[in-house]
């Protein structure tokens, strides 16, 4: 569509408008779809649709005349790469939760487009929904004349609509024109009516169906319903009709029916449709619910809300999610949580009546760091807040128990009151109970309200789960390795290893001993531990390896390595072995790698059947490397004779036919040959022939192959047969016409 | 040999003996040569005795068909056997020419 485009600078200025458009491009666009004489509804749709797509946002600078053609000039607003103002909106209401402020770059470009948007006569509710919604955000400088016509354009689409997208746009864009102002008094006048025909499109477990005769019902549809419904309760001339309202109290109820549960104590609404296109994924779909449910919780006061655990869990979910992939769930996730922070704020206007709303504000409790060192003597620090990070009412944390993971012993921590620093909001316990050793722990943490009366306006959930690790510095001692006689268990080596420091032990053995390692490993606070990993290496100069794992027992870890047992998984190779110990754990602070030192082995001679050690790894370079390069040796050519001999003797052998020639002549045989003409020439050709043939052989020896001098043969010798045949008939006839004369 | 009792081509080819003669000749030349230089190529050497030999061969059954003194050939045209004499020299020497190298 954007064809014959030209971008030129553009400086600002010219018509002494503000603000400042420098730094936009101008973009003369062609339109030729779009019939720009006309100035009919479906022109302004082609043009419409043409300004935003392809990222661009355009608005309108003027017109100018190329030819006989209309172009109309438009600049392009590089910094707002959206397709639409509802990602507009998105983007901005994102930024706004966050506290990132962006009015001065966006509101220069974007505000001529929503007076557009709202003047115009062709907006549809949604583009009007939308640009309301910015607006809200950026607070543009609008006139109130353009919401007469749209305030009773839009009362008009509200008694019409029968879909619920177009009951949800009509009516949010009404209470975005009263919030904002525009018109002082935006009433619905038959608001029962209204309710009862969104009503009428809910089903019975809650959910709500687009249209009356569209697909199956959706929980994503039920939070547009109950949004819009919301609107229409807040924009009532009369008071809706309670009876109604407790039966939406209801749906909601049985909408959290369907509530769906991960393993962390996450709630989340999904929608299990067949239509694919139609599937808007849990986060979606789960943040269309809360908006739903928040906004109706603000305008009503009622006795059935959902319990303060479910909630909990929604906001579980939305925290779960960590940062999203798209712009869209992004939006989705801040707003909701937005949703559920803010929905604390009692409405104080008009509606003072009633009471704050019952949907709890969920409180969330966390622990930065999750990793404690005793030697280092971290504290357990422990947070409180509302989802989106703001302060939590005064209240006390509770240590309840500490489980070591992996083992279902007793706890080993009873009702620790964590102590609170107003400074940081954190809370803390001073030093880790004498009980905590180094290991994996999962604390219970509780939260106790300083204000019983609060209990209902948050949720604070039951007991929550977190995995601790505790490191430490771990003891080892008495490291000793021996070697032992098998037969008598006497010691003949005997060596202590420092396994803090260096170690550099040469020990001997024959295949009759046993090699012993011990040594103790203790924790801070003096228990026996045991590490994830303890493994002794033993390793040949040929680099064959062997791994064993040190076993431990009530008191010490030790290892045994009988040697008349292990002759043969060593294959028999005696020499040098290098020994190496490694032990570690999550939980210890020094876990290490090291050399011991080396064992001299001697074992006995392999059998003939026993097993080779397996073939270490190669350096690939020997193997994948370039070879040596090897050049060809030819067989050396037989001696040939030399050359004056060769021709010597071909010298001979042609002086036979010389002579056989020779005695032709002597013999007067040439006299038999035929004077007549036609077999003269016959017999010419005879001799020709053989001569051929003789030639095609000459030939067939220096350079052609057998298969042409057969085909060239067989020419030659249908040829010869012919001519021969003739020439000889014609001899033994004379002959014979001889023979009787 | 009756020289003049032999028709005209026969007299060409056989005369007298002395053509296998020559061909005995040629024999002994080729097998002088091979003691002299080797017997590297030896199809050579191989194709060049064989050759003489053949032909010689096929000279004396030349020389016996068409002698008239000779019951079992009679009826035998002398123009026959010396088509015949011709065509077995031409298979004999493709194949010579082959078996050279």
């Amino acid at each position: 569509m954007l064809q014959n485009t030209r971008i030129e600078d553009f400086q600002s200025g010219q018509n002494g408008q503000k603000p400042r458009i420098s730094g936009s491009v101008i973009v003369i666009i062609d339109l030729p779809c779009c019939d720009l004489s006309a100035n009919n509804r479906d022109s302004q749709i082609c043009r419409f649709r043409a300004l935003y797509t392809n990222r661009w946002v355009f608005r309108k600078v003027g017109i100018e005349l190329y030819g006989l053609n209309k172009k109309e000039l438009y600049i392009a607003d590089l910094m707002l790469a959206v397709t639409s103002l509802e990602e507009t909106y998105e983007a901005l209401r994102t930024f706004e939760i966050l506290g990132i402020e962006r009015k001065a770059d966006i509101s220069p470009a974007t505000c001529p487009l929503i007076v557009e948007n709202l003047g115009s006569s062709s907006s549809s509710p949604k583009d009007l929904f939308y640009a309301l919604k910015v607006n809200g955000i950026l607070k543009c400088d609008i006139s109130a004349k353009f919401f007469e016509g749209i305030h009773s354009k839009l009362q008009a689409i509200v008694k019409d609509a029968s879909s619920l997208l177009d009951f949800y746009y009509s009516i949010g864009s009404l209470v975005l024109i009263k919030e904002q102002g525009f018109k002082s008094n935006v009433l619905l006048g038959d608001a029962d009516g209204i309710f009862h025909s969104i009503k009428a499109l809910s089903q019975s477990d809650g959910r709500w169906r687009h249209s009356s005769n569209g697909p199956g019902s959706t929980i994503h549809a039920a939070g547009i319903a109950l949004e819009a419904l919301a609107g229409v309760v807040s924009l009532a001339s009369t008071e809706v009709d309670q009876s109604m309202i407790d039966t939406v109290e209801n749906d909601i109820m049985k909408l959290f029916d369907s509530l769906e549960r991960y393993d962390g104590g996450a709630f989340y609404f999904d929608d299990k449709l067949l239509d694919a296109r139609e599937h808007q994924g849990p986060l979606s779909t789960t943040s269309s619910a809360v908006r739903g449910l928040t906004a109706f919780a603000t305008v009503t006061s009622g006795s059935l809300y959902p319990p303060g655990d479910k909630i909990l869990g929604l906001a579980k979910f939305f925290i779960g999610i960590g940062i999203p992939g798209s712009a869209k769930d992004l939006f989705n996730q801040i707003d909701s949580l937005a949703s559920l922070e803010n929905n604390r704020q009692s409405k104080n206007d008009s509606f003072s009546s009633r009471k704050t709303t019952l949907v709890s504000i969920p409180l969330i409790l966390s622990v930065p760091a999750t990793v404690l060192s005793l030697t280092k003597k971290d504290q357990l620090k422990v947070k409180v807040s509302t989802v989106l990070g703001s302060d939590a009412p005064p209240l006390t944390v509770k240590l309840m128990e500490a489980f070591s993971s992996g083992s279902k012993d007793s706890s080993v921590v009873e009702n620790q009151e964590l102590k609170f620093d107003p400074e940081n909001s954190v809370h803390f316990l001073d030093a880790l109970p004498k009980s905590i050793d180094v290991g994996k722990y999962i604390f219970s943490f509780e939260i106790v309200l300083h204000d019983p009366e609060q209990k209902k306006v948050y949720a604070t959930g039951g007991q929550t789960q977190v995995l601790i690790v505790v490191t430490g510095f771990i003891k080892i001692d008495t490291a000793e390795i021996t070697v032992l006689d098998s037969d008598l268990g006497s010691i003949e080596t005997k060596q202590k290893l420092d396994l803090y420091g260096e170690n550099a032990v040469s020990l001997s053995a024959n295949h009759l001993q046993k090699l012993l390692l011990s040594f103790q490993m203790t924790t801070p606070h003096g228990h026996a531990f045991k590490p994830h990993q303890a493994f002794l290496k033993l390793r040949h100069e040929s680099k064959v390896e062997h791994i064993f794992v040190v076993g431990s027992s009530v008191k010490q870890f030790e290892i045994v390595l009988d040697f008349l047992g292990l002759v043969e998984k060593f294959y028999y190779l005696s020499g040098r072995y290098d020994i190496q110990l490694t032990v570690g754990d999550a939980a210890m602070e020094n876990s290490f790698l090291q050399a011991l030192g080396h064992v001299n082995l001697d074992l006995p001679e392999p059998p003939e059947k026993a097993a080779r050690p397996p073939l270490q790894p190669v350096d690939h370079y020997l193997r994948y490397g370039p070879k040596q390069e090897i050049t060809h040796i030819f067989r050396t050519p037989g001696k040939l004779p030399a050359q004056e001999l060769s021709l010597t003797f071909l010298g001979l052998t042609l002086l036979p036919f010389v002579g056989f020639l020779l005695g032709l002549i002597s013999l007067g045989n040439l006299k038999k040959f035929p004077t007549l003409v036609v077999p003269a020439i016959f017999a010419i050709l005879f001799h020709v022939g053989i001569a051929a043939v003789l030639l095609l052989y000459m030939l067939f020896w220096l350079k052609l192959d057998l298969f042409t001098t057969l085909k060239a043969l067989g020419f030659l010798g249908i040829f010869l047969f012919f001519v021969g045949h003739r020439t000889l008939s014609h001899i033994a006839s004379t002959s014979a016409k001889l023979k009787p004369a | 040999m009756q020289d003049s009792n032999k028709p005209y081509e026969t007299k060409v080819i056989v005369g007298g003996g002395e053509k296998v003669q020559q061909w005995s000749v040629y024999l002994i030349a080729v097998v002088v040569y091979m003691a002299i230089v080797g017997s590297f190529p030896f199809n050579s050497f191989l194709s060049g005795v064989l050759s003489c030999v053949g032909t010689a061969v096929l000279a004396i059954c030349l020389r016996i068909q068409v002698n008239k003194e000779n019951k079992e050939f009679k009826d035998l045209p002398p123009e026959r056997a010396f088509a015949d004499f011709v065509l077995c020299n031409l298979v004999l020497h493709l194949v010579i020419m082959n078996f050279l190298g």
